[in-house]
């Protein structure tokens, strides 16, 4: 029962049922620990991952129906930093931390697909991932300073 | 495995003097207990702060780092002094030991308003701090860290930095005096460096210099917003939690208690468990099971599977009837009395009303977890947690172990908001591990099972009397009722009943900075076994809200601007307080007129020593309201790192918004009806305030910022309801009342 999966460009084979969600995969067949558990239901965006670049719940998706290659906190910045990392750093955005891995990924759909959003678009497209800490008004600042750098060339 | 490797060798470190090339230096001296209690203690102790091996500095943090900063503030204090490299250093968590203890924790223990002590209080209560070292308790919590790191880890720092000039000097051949220190070096008169890495083994074995410390105009690091020393591993998904350590062989654990609290466990049946793949035990943990299994999926499946008796729970069967047994103690005779001025039984009311609040829980992000492991006879715990000791002796009971032989990693803390004192998680994943000997286990805790087995706030119970004349309150009386959660904590946390006068259940009412002639505040003790515990703010959580929503009461009574009202009354008592209402005036722009549908409240409490006021907007957008802005202006004194201050105000008054507006845990036949964040939110992006805060320094006293920030904002957010619809919310939470924008 073993299944093929491309994670941070690396293909590899898992032992795991199909029914199990990718979150479990990543985390305890992978080691890949950077995707959280928060809750289980998609109420609180901290498993957030990409697949095929697209933001997804990990604690939703099966793993026998994960089409695409999936990217995690882990491989978002291929050499280094990713500009929202960096971004995330400049502006001292994490407290506790546990919930920035899925911040920054979906986030980095966001700027994926708008390169410029205004805070409105931003409070859309991050009204899923909780933060107990509170950190959303530096998340938002990290996000358009990322933006701004994106924009004017750094790497993807 | 090098990540394995290299906690044991930091571990060894931190145990010895010197151990394979490193040095710890042992700095602060606690003086030996002599007959006047208010003398500090004589006696040489050596605490280990600073490690320096072939790696570079690491500056051992007492603290549990949970968000709120606290291993950057109390490294920057090491490394003031030291002349360390900040970009060099690592911070790692201190192992459990008494000489950890938390002195700024006993500072709160006198029965009088924190903001009216006179000196030589403040000396008892310092006394009281030194004394609690014999108690060791290792806590992360009370918003007390840099309090209580503040001279010590600034001597740690300094007398290091002594020693290794002393052994520079030595080699050189030239006196101490004649060099100097630099990112981690230390440079001769000629300028030839010589790296700490170099000196430090001689310099562990020298005595203790005993130093002045640098004058605050000279300091290079404190005062300014650093970066912090975790946020590149947060930033990057590289910190460690309870549940990221990776182990050879390792099984993955989750448990499924009884949900009836204080109930137990009849009997189950584990064969629809191990039905689901990959689980491959269930095993009886008394009041319910844990599942074991090849991932932590497979495992929470099996636990949801397993058919389970439980029996019942001695809770009243509903909240209404938990509020019925909360109002009957006021039946009683008040347990205290810590506000008792002029003649409040003399003076007719013009107000009388009762305020109600409801449980709450934590809702950390990170749910329990822990990892464990028991290999020859030894066991070793990584679970993030705000008091070492005390996890470290529950590991040992739970496992059957002398306390030698077990190793407990603090790791970080996915939020801990008072949740992580409590050592549940850390007997759980003991009890496993003793009965897996050889297999390291992973524990994760589904949503839910956090949700319905936490430590909760209490609901509590508020009966106010009031009376206004000429624009100044003549008389206010308070009686205050719930479960007391210093009894009930600080009993579990150091096993001894606790009696007397309890401040922490009025704490935020009897304290608070008021001029009023006739002013009462009685507490009431209510008989309801519901687990509770330290929820941020603690007493301040609901007792703010009472106090300052009743002071806003008696300012409409008074005709009078609320905001106003207040300075009237707070500055003949506190100059200090009354600065924070100015400032957030200012700061507002308080006064002026604002749009069609738009009005705004006020709140200031003075809680662990650092006045908070907040002034709130909120905004009505179709049917709906919404909460556009707040102000905040804090004054907790000297400010070490103006940065990790404003993001704690901030993450205090979106945590007090969150549970006004939403937070509720109600029970039905003893379980929590609420289980994950569709039944228990909080705010999001979206609905969170733009927030400003002003910092004021002129408290000559340096007080907390983990947690000031919570109950002004709770209390302000249902003031300006009030101002916005006429409506006085008296029981929280608000959305049971109006519609919000959530």
């Amino acid at each position: 029962m073993t299944r093929s999966l491309t994670v941070n460009g690396h293909r590899t084979e898992v032992a795991a049922s199909p029914q199990t969600p990718l979150l479990w995969v990543l985390r305890d067949e992978l080691g890949l620990t950077g995707t959280k558990f928060g809750c289980g239901v998609a109420s609180c965006g901290a498993c957030t991952v990409h697949v095929d670049g697209q933001a997804v719940r990990s604690c939703q998706l099966p793993l026998g129906e994960v089409r695409g290659d999936v990217t995690t906190i882990e491989g978002l910045g291929a050499d280094g930093l990713a500009p929202l990392q960096d971004a995330w750093i400049r502006h001292q955005v994490a407290q506790c931390g546990y919930c920035q891995s899925g911040q920054i990924m979906q986030a980095a759909d966001l700027l994926a697909a708008n390169p410029d959003p205004s805070d409105a678009e931003i409070d859309d497209a991050m009204g899923g991932n909780l933060c107990r800490c509170g950190t959303y008004s530096a998340i938002r600042a990290a996000i358009h300073d990322a933006a701004r750098a994106l924009r004017s060339g750094g790497a993807g | 495995m090098s990540r394995l490797g290299k906690i044991t060798r930091r571990t060894l470190l931190v145990g010895a003097v010197a151990v394979a090339g490193g040095a710890a230096f042992g700095i602060y001296q606690i003086r030996r207990p002599v007959a006047n209690p208010l003398r500090p203690e004589d006696g040489a102790t050596l605490n280990p702060y600073v490690i320096i091996d072939r790696a570079g500095i690491s500056i051992i943090a007492p603290r549990a780092e949970m968000g709120q900063g606290v291993h950057t503030t109390l490294a920057a204090l090491v490394a003031e002094e030291l002349d360390a490299d900040w970009e060099q250093i690592r911070v790692l968590h201190g192992p459990p030991a008494a000489a950890y203890y938390n002195a700024a924790l006993a500072h709160g223990a006198l029965p009088v308003p924190e903001y009216a002590m006179k000196d030589w209080q403040r000396s008892v209560a310092h006394g009281i701090g030194a004394a609690s070292k014999l108690l060791g308790l290792q806590v992360t919590g009370g918003s007390t860290s840099t309090v209580d790191g503040f001279e010590r880890m600034r001597r740690a720092g300094a007398s290091a930095r002594e020693a290794l000039k002393a052994v520079a000097a030595d080699r050189l051949g030239v006196g101490p005096d004649q060099l100097r220190t630099e990112a981690g070096q230390v440079i001769a008169p000629d300028g030839r460096e010589i790296d700490y890495r170099e000196l430090a083994e001689d310099a562990a074995s020298r005595p203790v210099p005993q130093v002045a410390l640098r004058h605050p105009y000279d300091w290079k690091l404190l005062g300014r917003s650093l970066p912090r020393s975790d946020m590149r591993a947060k930033a990057t998904g590289q910190a460690q939690f309870s549940t990221d350590i990776v182990l050879p062989g390792m099984k993955f654990a989750t448990v499924r208690i009884c949900p009836y609290l204080g109930g137990s466990m009849a009997g189950f049946d584990p064969a629809p468990a191990l039905a689901i793949p990959g689980v491959e035990q269930v095993l009886d943990l008394g009041d319910g099971i844990a599942v074991i299994a090849s991932n932590t999926w497979a495992a929470l499946q099996g636990a949801e599977a397993a058919q389970i008796d439980w029996t019942q729970s001695p809770l009243p069967a509903t909240t209404g009837a938990m509020f019925d047994q909360i109002a009957r103690a006021f039946d009683d005779r008040p347990n205290s009395t810590m506000r008792d001025q002029g003649k409040p039984d003399d003076q007719s009311a013009q107000l009388e009303v009762e305020y109600r609040v409801p449980f709450l829980a934590h809702s950390t992000m990170e749910p329990m977890g822990a990892t464990a492991h028991l290999q020859d006879g030894h066991l070793t715990l990584w679970v993030g947690n705000q008091a070492p000791r005390e996890h470290l002796k529950v590991a040992a009971e739970a496992a059957g172990l002398a306390e030698e032989n077990v190793t407990l990693h603090t790791v970080f803390l996915g939020g801990g908001f008072g949740r992580r004192v409590e050592t549940d998680i850390t007997r759980q994943a003991a009890t496993i591990a003793a009965k897996l000997p050889g297999t390291p286990i992973r524990l994760t805790w589904s949503r839910e099972e956090d949700m319905r087995h936490d430590f909760y706030r209490p609901a509590a119970i508020a009966r106010m009397r009031g009376a206004v004349e000429n624009g100044r309150i003549t008389l206010l009386d308070a009686k205050v009722a719930a479960p007391s959660v210093t009894r009930a904590a600080i009993g579990r946390l150091t096993g001894r009943s606790m009696g007397g006068p309890d401040k922490g259940h009025v704490e935020g009412a009897f304290d608070q900075p008021y001029d009023i002639p006739h002013y009462r505040v009685a507490g009431h003790l209510a008989d309801l076994d519901v687990p509770i515990g330290f929820w941020r703010a603690v007493g301040n959580s609901f007792n703010g809200f009472f106090h300052e929503s009743f002071i806003d009461e008696l300012a409409h009574q008074a005709g009078a601007d609320p905001l106003q009202f207040r300075l009237d009354h707070v500055g003949p008592e506190s100059p200090v307080a009354a600065g924070t209402l100015e400032a957030v005036r200012d700061l507002s722009g308080w006064g002026q007129p604002l749009p069609e549908g738009r009005a705004r409240g006020v709140a200031m409490t003075w809680s662990f020593g650092t006045p908070t006021a907040v002034v709130i907007e909120l905004a009505r957008e179709g049917g709906a309201i919404r909460i556009p802005r707040a102000w905040m202006a804090c004054d907790p004194g000297l400010v070490l790192d103006p940065g990790i201050v404003r993001a704690q105000m901030e993450s205090g008054l979106i945590y007090g918004l969150s549970a006004a507006l939403m937070g509720e845990i109600t029970f039905t036949d003893g379980r929590a009806d609420q289980g994950n964040f569709p039944d228990y939110d909080a705010l999001r992006m979206f609905n969170t305030p733009q927030i400003e805060v002003a910092i004021v320094q002129d408290n000559p006293h340096m007080g907390g910022v983990g947690e000031p920030g919570t109950p002004p904002a709770m209390a302000a957010l249902a003031n300006a309801h009030f101002a916005l619809t006429g409506e006085r919310i008296r029981s929280l939470p608000l959305i049971r009342a109006a519609d919000y924008l959530i």
